[in-house]
């Protein structure tokens, strides 16, 4: 008991030593004329290499190019979302960025408590009336939308042009609305430049989990190749990571999505389906700054490059000139309206 | 005399706990200082985000809520010396049932009516979740722990099925609004918790804990129930059916903790989200652990840990929350070595291994 009292007190008293110290690093207060920034991630969190990291990305490129001072929250459980959202608009933040479809209620719920403060939400799943007609938001929130099918569409062109096999395949990950975008582009893409063409598609599953399956991943990517398909594209969060290891061992290749997923397997990413998050991000933090924010649904395709492939030193090798030109020609024409990509099975 | 040695136990019980929380603060002082920010301002910034404004104390107590019933869940099993490890699994399918009712009972239903049965259906449903392997382990001897476990997956997978491919709202991960059986929260009572979370649905968790406790220490099955914890084979001698007692501390165990859910839904957003208190299950383990077994210390160590979880939030933007998952290991690490409970069930399950191995070894 004696004991336990003396180590109690030596504990206390090492911890009061300490909490004298303050490095010189230390944040100490914010200061400046630059916007204030909060970022709050999905569940997930920081690290994911796609989405999140996708939403950092823009954040960091706000605070070097506009100044932003900005700051993050990883919620946890449930009611951390809004809690983290309510932290940050509480303290009077410029712009609030929720990251993710998950979000929905909570930045909705906030965006009405806050005029003052501006909100955006990535993937927001905008309501409709039951006539269909989607819901007007509050002035101070703005939806990032992405046309996921625009970007799947070119890629799956490139499957059929550069994979030398009339088979091509898709993994998909939780088996939902959101995916089959990226599915109905994939396909419709495939059939485009390759009426003859099979797409074999499945998916991981019909839970979250489906989202983080590495090993069904692999099993069903393994599957896919031996049935002759020689490009997989996958849609499927960290479940793709199982995808690329297929491709590593069978020497095939795969598509990555999200993000440049290139460094998972290099020189077996034949190329990977880009969603310009951090852009979006950005260009809502530069309207806030330059007082050109408007709420409101704000979608962004090939046109406004908010989707798109990946082109660059690592994979040019993989994509032949007269590919890569009739790949533009399509993303002209997508532009142009001249062909219509459905974002529906 | 006898004064003076209930002084010395109460003493001795809040020793550990606080032993353990200085150490975690210690710890915390140098990875706050290891990631370059001064450990004054992110306290500060803990305590202000959590008791320092009624927002933070409004989020305090609702986490509060779950992880009291969660807590308890574990600490009801404890007591009649199994560890029900399941609490995760029964408490999404308290949630889930509650929400179900919720959803199935017309508007019209006056709230007096529908919220209690909203909350028997969160009981019923984590009661049943825990007498599965209640039976399993009365009547055939399986080990409740590697069943409990188990059973999470089956029952989170389950619900994750059944919401997102036949309730679930389009784009969303949860069901529609509830009609009935809703629980008003704090800040419509007092303006002050505007904002926050918190909801009535504290008021059954602090009366649970008294329940639990009077059924724990003042009523004859919950002196059989101890007494099969401490020591089954005496107990069965004294002629109390073990098994029983097994079945049914498993039930109530689940039934706590299936109450927690409605804290989420009843509470807070009116349906049932996948992975709504995701994390909460294990987290009671610990809140038990802190809080020796006993429904008060229940409370406090889920008070305790309810703030670690919030502070997290708060020193978010100085330093990743990781800081609080670690805080919060150093303490269980640190009275789960000095809890009597736990080093009894550590040898208990060591002789019994031991014991399996000379059966197994003749024979």
């Amino acid at each position: 008991m004696r004991r336990t009292l003396y180590l109690l007190g030596a504990l206390v008293a090492a911890h009061l030593l300490l909490l004298t110290i303050s490095p010189s690093g230390a944040t100490i207060a914010p200061e400046g004329e630059g916007l204030d920034i909060g970022i709050v991630f999905d569940v997930g969190g920081r690290g994911d290499k796609s989405f999140n990291d996708g939403a950092y990305l823009g954040g960091m490129l706000a605070a070097d190019s506009l100044q932003a001072r900005v700051r993050y929250i990883e919620p946890g459980e449930g009611s951390d979302r809004e809690a983290g959202l309510r932290l940050l608009a509480a303290e009077g933040m410029d712009l609030v960025v929720a990251v993710g479809f998950i979000f929905t209620d909570d930045v909705l719920t906030l965006a009405r408590e806050y005029p003052d403060v501006k909100f955006a939400d990535v993937d927001f799943a905008v309501a409709t009336d039951s006539l269909g007609n989607p819901l007007p938001l509050p002035p101070n929130l703005v939806a990032l939308k992405f046309r996921e099918e625009e970007g799947s569409f070119l890629v799956g062109a490139l499957a059929a042009l550069a994979g030398g096999s009339k088979k091509v395949g898709f993994v998909g990950g939780m088996d939902i609305a959101l995916i089959h975008k990226f599915e109905a582009g994939y396909r419709a893409g495939v059939m485009h430049v390759c009426p003859d063409c099979e797409v074999i598609a499945q998916y991981a599953g019909v839970t979250p989990e489906a989202f983080k399956n590495p090993g069904k991943g692999k099993e069903l990517a393994l599957s896919q190749y031996q049935q002759g398909v020689n490009v997989i594209f996958h849609a499927s969060g960290s479940t793709g990571l199982g995808v690329f290891e297929a491709a590593r061992t069978t020497g095939r290749l795969a598509i990555g999505v999200d993000a440049d997923q290139y460094s998972e397997a290099p020189g077996h990413v034949l190329t990977s389906m880009v969603k310009g998050i951090d852009a979006a991000v950005y260009d809502a933090a530069k309207a806030v700054q330059t007082g050109t924010f408007v709420g409101g649904v704000r979608v962004f395709g090939l046109a406004e490059r908010g989707v798109g492939y990946v082109y660059d030193d690592n994979n040019r090798a993989l994509i032949p000139d007269a590919v890569r030109s009739r790949l533009l020609a399509l993303e002209a024409d997508i532009i142009a309206g001249r062909i219509k990509v459905p974002n529906t099975r | 005399m006898s004064g003076d040695g209930l002084l010395m136990r109460a003493a001795q019980a809040f020793l550990a706990p606080l032993l353990a929380v200085a150490l975690a603060m210690v710890v915390g002082d140098l990875l706050i200082l290891t990631y370059g920010e001064s450990p004054a301002t992110v306290y500060a910034l803990l305590l202000e985000g959590t008791w320092g404004n009624w927002y933070g104390f409004g989020q305090v107590i609702y986490k509060t809520m779950t992880l009291t019933c969660t807590g308890l869940a574990f600490a009801y099993a404890a007591r009649a010396g199994l560890f029900n490890v399941g609490a995760e699994g029964q408490l999404a399918a308290g949630g889930f049932a509650a929400a179900l009712v919720g959803l199935l009972l017309p508007a019209s239903i006056p709230g007096v009516i529908a919220v209690p049965v909203c909350i028997a259906a969160s009981m019923i449903a984590g009661g049943a979740s825990g007498a599965i392997p209640g039976v399993l382990r009365a009547r055939f001897g399986a080990s409740e722990v590697i069943v409990t476990i188990m059973l999470n997956f089956v029952l989170l997978a389950l619900l994750n099925y059944v919401v997102a491919s036949h309730m679930a709202v389009p784009e969303t991960l949860h069901t529609a609004e509830m009609n009935a059986g809703f629980v008003a929260r704090l800040g419509s009572l007092f303006p002050v918790f505007a904002g926050s979370a918190a909801n009535l649905t504290i008021v059954v968790a602090v009366l649970v804990a008294v329940f639990a406790w009077w059924k724990l220490f003042r009523t004859r099955s919950g002196y059989e129930l101890r007494a099969v914890g401490l020591q089954p084979d005496a107990a069965e001698y004294g002629g109390i059916p073990v098994s029983r007692v097994w079945f049914r501390a498993m039930v109530w165990s689940g039934a706590f903790a299936g109450l927690g859910g409605i804290n989420f839904v009843l509470g807070y957003k009116h349906y049932y989200e996948e992975g709504f208190a995701a994390g909460s299950g294990f987290l009671g383990i610990a809140v038990a652990l802190v809080g020796r077994n006993h429904p008060l210390g229940i409370l406090i160590a889920a008070l305790l840990f309810a703030t670690l979880s919030q502070g997290g939030l708060a020193v978010n933007a100085l330093v990743p929350k990781q800081l609080v998952d670690i805080l919060q290991a150093v303490v269980i690490l640190a009275v789960a070595t000095t809890v009597p409970e736990v080093q009894r069930l550590l040898r208990k399950t060591a002789a019994s291994l031991v014991r399996r191995d000379a059966a197994e070894a003749t024979p």
